[in-house]
């Protein structure tokens, strides 16, 4: 009788350059319930010991077919869902949204509007940052920056829920300006938070940058080329952490920010590290605008001239903002009726997410976690 | 940029702008050709995204449109081309490989397969899903049940 353990005549033998097994190589899964996936990703890993070999990411988990929704609500109805794609950065999401309708009607919303809309927008992008540091440093080991970050972060929420009483999906935009008009001392109380926040950034910065446990662990990490971003059409701090100085605000500005003055910072290794330093100099830039906006924050209405039952002329347009993780486009065809004929969304996560196998190879596991995690993917808007 | 194209191509394309952003409608048979052109010679080296759009009543069925944009000119360019429906185009993943996941993802909700992609299988939707959910046939409150009640063990997801 032969032994089952070195016989081989129960195995395919047609193909032996391809041996069904490779001792060598193991193949282990990770999520979709995984801590620091950052929501439900599945990743398929094919590992040499703790080597990754490649990975393939199983998405749609929180599928909710959202631009199918769009197809049935009006243009106005469609609105609040799009908070819930990028829930951590929904006012740009909804900054997006509207100013796309918006290009499709024609309209364009009065100065005091695109002002609150910046600041709010901003703030937003700051909110996003600290949730992703937070985040980013737990999956890494760094348990204190969480609740440093949380805890500013909270100042910002206070702002957004006693502006539209909510914190998270804020719907603050409508199409054609602001449903409401800011509350009396909104800009003392965000200049306040400015001169609050700037110093916590060097605290976060003192706690991490010259850390030696978080140099080793990410410098050299999951290092992506300015080449390889582009034909993977990666966008946001990725992009810039590889040393291309490109950002929608500048490159193709939308609402009113040609009107202030900042700088797009930009790393040279496009490692872990580098999207680290770049997002922090990115919070400190967008301290700079709101500083800027709410300084010179203009009188006069905040709503233009929309009509009541929206249908916008038959056509197509393509708009998209620089959201906090990258390239956010919307591309809505109207047929003339008052709901879009099709809306699509580009998500920046989604996109960028498709690097990650190559980001990852020759990666240990526990790097895989940074990589993930430096990414600042947001699972609700990479389904949606 | 759009004269040398139509010089080339002539009656095949049409260059259209409407609220001030530059598409085209290209003819099928064009596509693969030109897509090359516009990365190789024109700088669109980056595909921002790939979208379809479902017409029932055409006899062209869809429209598929590829997003593309250049760092060098800084410009945003569409191009758009009809199939009938069960047609297939030519995989872009060659000329950028960023476009692997959203030829996915058109295939997914629309089922218009792109020859020479190296995975072309759904990406949001489970693989046994049937139908294809942002084709204008298919409800809105329509699922695949049988998917949901043998996987699910429920009678309807909705």
């Amino acid at each position: 009788m032969t032994d089952p353990h070195t016989s081989l005549s129960h195995l395919d033998l047609e193909t032996p350059e391809k041996p069904f097994l490779d001792a060598n190589e193991l193949v282990i899964n990770m999520g979709p319930q995984h801590p620091a996936t950052h929501g439900v990703l599945r990743v398929i890993l094919r590992l040499d010991g703790e080597k990754v070999l490649g990975l393939e990411c199983v998405i749609g988990y929180l599928h909710r077919g959202v631009e199918k929704i769009g197809e049935h609500r009006t243009y106005t109805m469609f609105n609040p869902y799009v908070d819930r794609m990028d829930y951590v950065a929904a006012v740009s999401n909804g900054l997006g949204y509207c100013e796309t309708v918006e290009r499709l009607l024609g309209v364009e919303a009065p100065p005091r509007a695109q002002h609150v809309r910046v600041i709010l927008t901003e703030l937003n992008r700051i909110a996003s940052h600290q949730l992703w540091l937070g985040t980013h440093a737990l999956d890494i080991g760094a348990i204190t920056p969480l609740f440093y970050t949380f805890r500013d972060r909270e100042e910002i929420l206070k702002i957004y829920e006693k502006y539209c009483g909510a914190r998270l999906t804020t719907h603050a935009f409508r199409i054609g300006g602001l449903q409401y008009e800011t509350y009396t001392g909104f800009e003392k109380e965000v200049k306040n938070f400015l001169t609050f926040f700037r110093p916590k950034i060097d605290e976060y910065e003192e706690l991490l940058t010259t850390n030696r446990i978080w140099v080793e662990r990410t410098k050299n990490v999951g290092i992506i080329s300015a080449a390889d971003c582009i034909a993977f059409g990666v966008t946001g701090p990725v992009l810039r952490a590889s040393g291309v100085k490109w950002d929608l605000r500048k490159a193709q500005p939308y609402a009113n920010y040609k009107n202030f003055e900042f700088d797009i910072p930009i790393g040279e290794n496009g490692d872990t590290y580098d999207r680290y330093l770049v997002r922090m100099a990115e919070m400190r830039q967008s301290v700079r605008i709101i500083e800027q906006a709410v300084g010179a924050l203009p009188e006069g209405p905040i709503m233009a001239k929309v009509p009541k039952v929206m249908k916008p002329p038959a056509g197509e347009v393509y708009h998209s903002i620089e959201s906090p993780k990258g390239e956010l486009g919307y591309f809505i065809v109207s047929d003339g009726s008052t709901q879009p004929y099709r809306l699509r969304v580009r998500p920046p996560s989604f996109v960028n997410l498709q690097a990650l196998d190559m980001m990852c190879r020759g990666q240990l596991v526990a790097d895989v976690i940074a990589v993930i995690g430096t990414i600042d993917i947001v699972l609700g808007e990479v389904d949606r | 940029m759009i004269a040398k194209l139509k010089g080339n191509y002539g009656s095949g394309m049409e260059a259209l702008t409407y609220a001030g952003q530059n598409h085209m409608v290209v003819d099928r048979s064009l596509i693969p050709e030109i897509l090359q052109v516009l990365r190789n010679e024109e700088q669109f080296d980056y595909c921002v995204d790939i979208t379809a759009v479902h017409y029932p009543a055409r006899e062209k069925q869809f429209d598929v449109i590829w997003v593309l944009y250049s760092f060098a000119r800084n410009e945003r360019i569409r191009v758009k081309t009809q199939i009938v429906d069960g047609a297939t185009l030519p995989s872009s993943v060659p000329i950028w490989t960023g476009a692997n996941w959203l030829e996915r993802e058109v295939f997914d909700m629309f089922g218009i397969k792109f020859d020479g992609h190296p995975d072309m299988k759904r990406i949001l939707l489970p693989d046994g899903w049937k139908g294809h959910p942002l084709r204008k046939d298919y409800g809105i409150l329509q699922q695949d049940n049988e998917w949901v009640q043998i996987n699910l063990g429920i009678e309807s997801g909705q």
